[in-house]
């Protein structure tokens, strides 16, 4: 401690970390002082402008602001003289002048007055100043700007922490004002709700508009808090729900390893879902005659015209029932069960053990299939592991960051605000993909490449870095093979031959090979943009060999990370529900490999691969599979060529759906279990940092929905086996047993912890966020680089079908929308359906934005509302799946990594053309 | 079955169907006239962020304002977010920021000088009967200080600057000529054949010794004459002691009230200055320094546009890059640091200390920041020697004092350190006709008020701040039994509430509640007293703290005026 510095704190000889401040070491030595413009929490830096901190300093002129002062040796500080403690009161006075008085306060239990009251004011001498009137433009959060101090954390919050850059401080003096854009209706800005000015606002100026009443006046205070993870994307973000009267009132963020306190709109604001009026309350069984087909429909509100109210007694009996007469009937691998990336770990893995054991076949898959199983597949050949080997928070420490084939900040919104703090630290931030996005105004180079040009743009960028030498041949000779093979194969992909099949120019992919490779650090990030195609593991492939070339793994700043997509993704691969692996992804077809589980289970296990989510669907339309049991997936608009999942699902002999809402696929159900939503649950998910996290029970779920562990239990005993778990806790008990994954993370700790990284080597020590320093978990210690040929895209555009059509997300909704169109703030900011065109496009085409098209492709076509985005290139269509009612995966194309047996989303040729409405009424 | 690919089917959906959706993505879009209009104003300027306020300038200059269109387009063109560039637009007083539905400002903008002196010699009046003189093609707005206090009042035509005006003189310049008047002036020939830059080649060819020159100006006594008054040479050497790369600064954003000597010293002999600043970014090694100028100096803007071109074709400019930079009315900014923040394209925000500007300035780089006046001298110190500078007031150094109000001929005047009022008032032909001295502003709006029965304190660094005043950059506004204290000190109190950067709450809510304080007839005094206690102790920098100054000295000196 030898840069420790000591100084006098009232009197007494007290010692400040490197770096501490005044209010640092002051609030560690139990000495309060007032603070409203700083924030303690992560990521906030000490701005020092309210002044209602200041401490006096002997020998200085006049005081100074604690929060930001650091103290240098032998100085002596007063915090409670009376020449401190005369202007801290003064600020308040000042401050109080212009609050609305506190009777109607936005938040009675404000930071400001609860320090108010500390510091002894209610009350102002002076005279308040003209006051703004509100701006209700929001659905989700209400501004009232006569109580704002002009503090600046909401500034710090949106522009430093979150990095959204839509909150400013415009205009001078007492003039000074916060303002979104251009002095916007925050409701009509750039914002993208990520609510961080609320959470940081210390006086109710900003605030969830769920905790005001008409007039105005709220108080944020509520009757218990829970702490859990969010459940929406592959970040988990650590929450902390505030309930009410046995409601979620509002959510704010806890300070977990992947979020740091941050969170997204759906993380903040997307939670009312659970009490939703359509939320399933009873077990439903299909009436008697009422038939199914692909085009049905069933509205959710009122399930009772194609379904009955059945007792879980007979609901379970009726459920199993049907799985054990086709099993019985026409065997095991007549039946499949798809399990949820949106559960727990827990019920994963019960899940796949139901399949495995109760039905006896490996036909169990998830939507991991949908996102990242090509990664997975390109990553288990090379380096032995399918998880990440760096968290994302690692680029920190990048010189380099590249992201390829993701919009993180629609999709991964946190982890997204690292890679923009990188960018804002200088980090060189390289974006490819073929769609703009927020992230390219921070971005050093953003390499628009034409779609499907993946594999040349990459494989250029390493002819690049094996011509010019930049490789690192120490890494490669220590850790790698096949080089020599590769470095052949890329001779053929010089940039100037790559430059017109990618679309990008030689200089550029020279000048970001070289930055690439010469980086001390660089990581790679990528999403769906690289998985979800017919050559995804092609794509995964080069950028195991780009990094591998290069050394960039295994040290701070470096690694490969596959951006997870649904919230345990990781986790529910993990547990197992995958057709060719048990969990912690020991092959089904070794012997000795499953030898343990079935010791563990007292079953014999299937020895051959199951099949996957969309070779089940194929399965189903070939008679081979006649019943399914599915758990929180919603294939009937997740799959591609959605109209022949339906008619597969249609076709089912027995269908049993367990679920929270009566989803598109439990349309086709015979039977429905309604179920617990996740702050209704105790758990354990795993998110893209390979972090095991507890969730933890908030509200309790309604009528007689369920626990999803204790319904799998149940059809598991009528299926015939003796399961007798009394929770998740249980559950993770067992699966450590099988899994050496989660050794030292046990279910105590994790209440404790909250978090813990596996791999983990003691169970008083973190887990590794970085790995593979020192070899692969490959038969030979080291990575395999594996080249990759250009294979184009399985339907080209033609003279029919000029256009590409993509999909994807949207920030405010969730996978298939399921969730979150039911959450009253998404569903607002998100209303409907939507096709993104470039305005250049569409003004071609003589179309405005906000105007009907029809979107067709071989496979069907849908209406809906073109938007114009300058971000998507001419001749792209994008379109995000979430919408039922012109649902995305009518349209795209089923064609299958061969590897990876990932559908291509990303890509199919469609046209499209305004839709001229005739009459209004039918 | 196949679903018929012609028609699409209406399916259902979860969602509330209350809301349509946006035709576009969030927030306001780029419109590509705009764009393509900024475009062609930026033309192959780098895109940096520092140079934001340059190009609102662009933009200001040729529409007359500043629309939202156009924000939106300059903040996608230079990468950055609407709202960082919609906050520095509003922050400065000059830029005329129009929102959609809003009409912009007329084509010619009046701006009539409110500040002390003008305020003394009548802009009340001008500020009344200009609008309805001047039609609805001209826009009246009043402005601070524009440095031309010896002439009040001023008001600026477009960017023609009219003394001593009256309505009508007003009204015959709107219908003028709107650019800046160039005084005569010594330019780089006259300069040069007079030996200058002879000094700055000599550095340049390695003939001087950096820690010679910084010795020679610590032996000169001369101090920082923009008001701080911290030793120069001192200062020199600091930077110099701080690891590279350094930068460098000038100070020439001349707006305390009652200032106008650097002014009057640019006007003259430009080069003077630009030879001082070369020499001392020599000593510092500066990369680069950035000449701050006040945008109310519109005719010393030309000036050095032209001159410094010249310097740089005499490749005098090899070891230090010279960036002009020009203000967009905001007193702040002559506070150094809110300079640095200004002149790194944004806000003018005071920042915290420490660190100081010498070891975290520009670019968070050692930054030298010196005032006009300060590098004036450069050149005569080392040329004459410092004894000359240091000797040269009847064996003092020597103060310029820009002298105005109740004067009969105001003007700086470069009288030794600790000149008194009463000799300053002597020196300025005496007070003016039918004038009594009452008091004095012995350093500007910030620097307190003294009764003439304190006119024969010198006025120097040190010697006044034991009556709770400072000399300041010695700007000296004499004041007569015609002046109310009250409305004197509430002038100032405007002045500091207009001005306020509005970053701490003790100066942007203390100014405001002041003046509401102020305002009423008879002040509490009371409350007066502990509002200023708190302004001056808890305020971030200096505009806060010397902020009640005048109050204080007026219920500590004039009582009289308050019953």
């Amino acid at each position: 401690m030898s840069d420790a510095i000591t100084f006098s704190l009232n009197g007494k000889d007290v010692v400040a970390k490197p770096g501490e401040t005044i209010w640092q070491v002051a609030t560690r030595e139990g000495v309060e002082i007032p603070h409203l413009c700083y924030s303690p929490e992560p990521g906030y830096r000490a701005d020092g402008n309210c002044r209602a901190c200041m401490v006096e300093i002997e020998g200085e002129r006049v005081l100074a602001a604690s929060c930001i002062r650091k103290p240098a040796p032998g100085m002596k500080v007063q915090t409670a003289s009376e020449r401190a403690k005369f202007s801290r009161k003064m600020v308040f006075e000042m401050l109080v002048a212009d609050q609305p008085k506190r009777d109607v306060a936005h938040d009675k239990g404000s930071k400001f007055w609860n320090w108010a009251d500390k510091v002894g004011v209610d009350d102002s001498r002076f005279e308040a100043r003209a006051c703004p009137s509100p701006d209700p433009s929001h659905p989700a959060m209400s501004v009232n700007l006569d109580a704002c101090i002009q503090c600046n954390l909401c500034v710090r919050a949106c522009r430093e922490v979150q990095v959204n850059d839509v909150i400013g401080m415009a205009y001078r003096g007492h003039g000074a004002k916060i303002v979104f854009d251009q002095d916007d209706p925050m409701g009509g800005s750039t914002c993208v709700a990520c609510g961080e000015c609320v959470q940081a606002c210390p006086t109710g100026a900003l605030m969830p508009a769920t905790v005001m009443d008409k007039n105005g006046v709220g108080d944020t205070r509520v009757d218990r808090t829970v702490d859990s993870v969010c459940p929406y994307c592959g970040v988990g973000c650590q929450i902390r729900f505030h309930i009410k009267d046995e409601k979620i009132r509002y959510v704010t963020g806890l300070p977990g390893p992947a979020n740091e306190n941050r969170l997204c709109v759906k993380g903040r604001f997307g939670f009312d879902y659970v009490h939703h009026k359509h939320r399933l309350t009873v077990p439903l069984i299909r009436k008697d005659g009422v038939g199914k087909n692909a085009d049905m429909e069933v509205d959710p509100a009122n399930p009772f015209t194609h379904f009955r109210e059945a007792t879980w007694e007979e609901a379970l009996d009726r459920a199993a029932a049907g799985l054990k007469t086709i099993r019985d009937r026409d065997g095991s691998n007549a039946l499949a069960g798809f399990g949820s990336a949106k559960g727990s770990n827990e019920e994963a893995y019960l899940v796949q053990k139901l399949v495995r054991v109760g039905f006896g076949t490996n036909n169990v898959d998830h939507c991991t299939r949908l996102c990242h199983a090509s990664s997975v597949a390109a990553l288990m050949e090379g380096i032995g592991s399918g998880a990440v080997t760096a968290p994302f928070t690692a680029c920190k420490d990048s010189e380099v960051i590249v992201v390829i084939g993701a919009n993180p900040t629609n999709n991964h919104p946190v982890a997204a605000t690292f890679f923009k703090q990188a960018a804002k630290r200088g980090a060189t931030l390289i974006v490819m993909d073929p769609r703009g996005q927020a992230l390219k105004r921070h971005a050093t180079h953003m390499l628009q490449f034409k779609p499907g040009g993946d594999v040349s743009m990459l494989n250029a960028i390493m002819n690049v870095i094996v011509t010019e030498g930049l490789y690192d041949t120490q890494y490669i000779q220590a850790h790698t093979e096949g080089f020599e093979q590769l470095k052949a194969h890329l001779a053929d992909y010089p940039p100037e031959k790559m430059a017109d099949v990618c679309g990008i120019d030689a200089e550029t992919l020279r000048t970001v090979a070289r930055k690439f490779a010469r980086a001390k650090s660089a990581i790679v990030f990528w999403g769906m943009g690289v998985s979800q195609h017919i050559h995804g593991t092609d794509n995964a492939r080069c950028l195991i060999s780009l990094v591998m070339m290069c050394g960039h793994v295994g040290r701070p700043g470096t690694g490969l990370h596959p951006l997870r997509g649904q919230n345990n993704v990781q986790g529910a691969s993990d547990a197992g529900l995958i057709p060719m692996v048990l969990p912690d992804y020991q092959s089904v077809e070794n012997a000795d490999l499953r030898a343990k589980y079935e010791k563990v289970w007292g079953a014999k296990i299937d020895s051959k691969k199951g099949l996957t989510v969309v070779e089940i669907v194929n399965a189903i339309h070939a008679d081979a599979i006649k019943g399914m049991y599915i758990m929180g997936e919603n294939p009937a608009m997740s799959d591609p060529d959605a109209h022949h999942a339906r008619a597969a699902l249609a076709k089912l002999e027995h269908l049993v759906v367990q679920d929270i809402f009566l989803t598109e696929t439990a349309f086709h159900a015979d039977v429905v279990l309604p179920s617990s939503a996740w702050p209704e649950k105790d758990g354990t998910v795993t998110n893209t940092n390979r972090q095991v996290q507890r969730g933890r029970v908030a509200v309790q779920p309604p009528g007689q929905a369920r626990q999803d562990w204790w319904s799998i239990q149940e059809i598991a005993r009528r299926l015939g086996l003796d399961w007798n778990y009394a929770g998740p806790a249980d559950v993770f008990a067992e699966m450590k047993k099988v899994m050496h994954s989660l050794d030292n993370i046990t279910w105590d700790r994790l209440a404790k912890e909250n978090a813990v990284t596996y791999p983990c080597e003691a169970p008083d020590k973190p887990g590794k966020d970085i790995v593979f320093g020192d070899g692969y978990p490959t038969p030979s210690r080291r990575a395999k680089l594996v080249p990759a040929k250009i294979i184009a895209p399985a339907e080209t555009p033609d003279a029919e079908y000029p256009m590409v059509l993509t999909t994807g997300r949207q920030l405010e909704h969730w996978h298939t929308g399921a969730i979150t169109r039911r959450a009253n703030v998404l569903d607002l900011l998100e209303p409907e359906a939507v096709a993104c065109f470039s305005p250049d496009e569409l003004a071609k085409r003589g179309i405005r934005g906000g105007e009907r098209v029809r979107v067709q492709t071989r496979r069907g076509a849908i209406e809906l509302m073109a938007r114009a985005d300058h971000a998507v290139p001419e001749g792209m269509i994008f379109i995000p799946f979430c919408y039922a009612e012109a649902a995305a995966n009518m349209l795209t194309n089923p064609q299958l990594d061969p590897i990876g047996k990932i559908p291509e989303f990303k890509y199919c040729a469609a046209k499209f053309e305004k839709v001229v409405t005739v009459q209004a009424a039918e | 079955m196949k679903q018929d690919a012609k028609t699409a089917k209406k399916l259902g959906h979860p969602g509330s169907g209350r809301g349509r959706a946006r035709p576009t993505t969030k927030g306001r879009q780029t419109d590509s006239t705009a764009l393509n209009e900024v475009r062609a104003l930026l033309g192959d300027r780098p895109r940096q962020p520092d140079l934001l306020i340059e190009f609102l300038h662009l933009i200001q200059d040729e529409y007359g304002h500043i629309s939202a269109g156009h924000l939106a387009a300059l903040a996608q063109e230079m990468r950055m977010a609407q709202t960082e560039v919609y906050e520095v637009a509003t922050f400065y007083a000059h830029f005329d920021v129009v929102r959609e539905g809003e009409t912009p400002p007329p084509p010619l903008t009046i701006r009539v000088c409110d500040s002390l002196t003008c305020e003394m010699m009548g802009a009340a009046k001008l500020l009344s009967a200009l609008p309805g003189k001047v039609g609805a093609k001209v826009r009246v707005v009043r402005a601070p200080c524009m440095g031309r206090c010896d002439k009040a009042p001023v008001a600026e035509v477009g960017h023609r600057h009219v003394e001593n005006a009256t309505v009508d003189s007003l009204v015959a310049a709107a219908k003028g000529d709107h650019h800046p008047e160039i005084p005569p002036y010594t330019d780089f020939a006259a300069y040069t054949k007079d030996g200058g830059y002879s000094l700055l080649k000599d550095c340049l060819a390695g003939k001087r010794k950096a820690e010679d020159l910084v010795k020679i100006m610590s032996d000169s006594t001369i101090r920082g004459l923009g008001g701080a008054g911290f030793p120069t040479g001192r200062k020199w050497g600091f930077v110099r002691g701080y690891p590279g790369p350094r930068l460098m600064a000038v100070n020439g954003d001349e707006g305390e009230p009652g200032t106008f000597k650097d002014r009057f010293y640019l006007e003259q002999d430009p080069h003077r200055v630009l030879e001082g600043m070369l020499v001392a970014a020599w000593v510092v090694e500066a990369e680069a320094v950035y000449f701050y100028l006040r945008d109310e100096y519109p005719g010393v803007r030309e000036v050095l546009l032209k001159e410094i071109e010249k310097v740089r074709a005499a490749g005098l400019d090899k070891k230090t890059k010279i960036h002009l930079r020009r203000g967009a009315g905001a007193y702040i900014c002559g506070e150094e640091s809110a300079m640095i923040e200004s002149i790194e394209g944004k806000r003018g925000l005071p920042r915290h200390r420490p660190p100081y500007v010498a070891e975290v300035g520009i670019f968070d780089r050692p930054t030298l920041v010196q005032n006009v006046e300060t590098l004036f001298w450069v050149r005569d110190i080392v040329e004459k020697g410092p004894e000359w500078f240091a000797t040269r007031g009847d064996g003092k150094r020597m103060h310029s004092y820009s002298v105005s109000g109740r004067v009969k001929k105001p003007g700086v005047v470069v009288a030794p350190a600790g000149t008194t009022a009463k000799q300053l008032i002597e020196k300025c032909g005496g007070m003016a006709d039918g004038h009594k001295f009452k008091g004095y502003l012995p350093g500007g709006a910030s620097g307190g008020i003294l009764p003439a029965s304190m006119g024969d304190e010198p006025i120097d660094f040190g010697t006044l701040e034991k009556h709770g005043c400072f000399i300041g950059s010695a700007a000296v506004v004499i004041l007569s039994d015609k002046d109310d204290m009250k409305d004197v000190a509430l002038n100032l109190m405007r002045f500091f509430e207009d001005e306020s950067c509005g970053q701490c709450t003790p100066c942007r809510v203390g100014t405001e509640k002041a003046v509401k304080v102020m305002a009423k007839g008879k002040w509490d005094q009371g409350l007066l007293t502990e509002l200023s206690r708190a302004m001056s102790d808890a305020s971030i920098c200096g505009l806060g703290q010397a902020a009640s100054n005048p109050i204080k000295c007026v219920m500590k000196h004039f009582p009289e005026d308050l019953r």
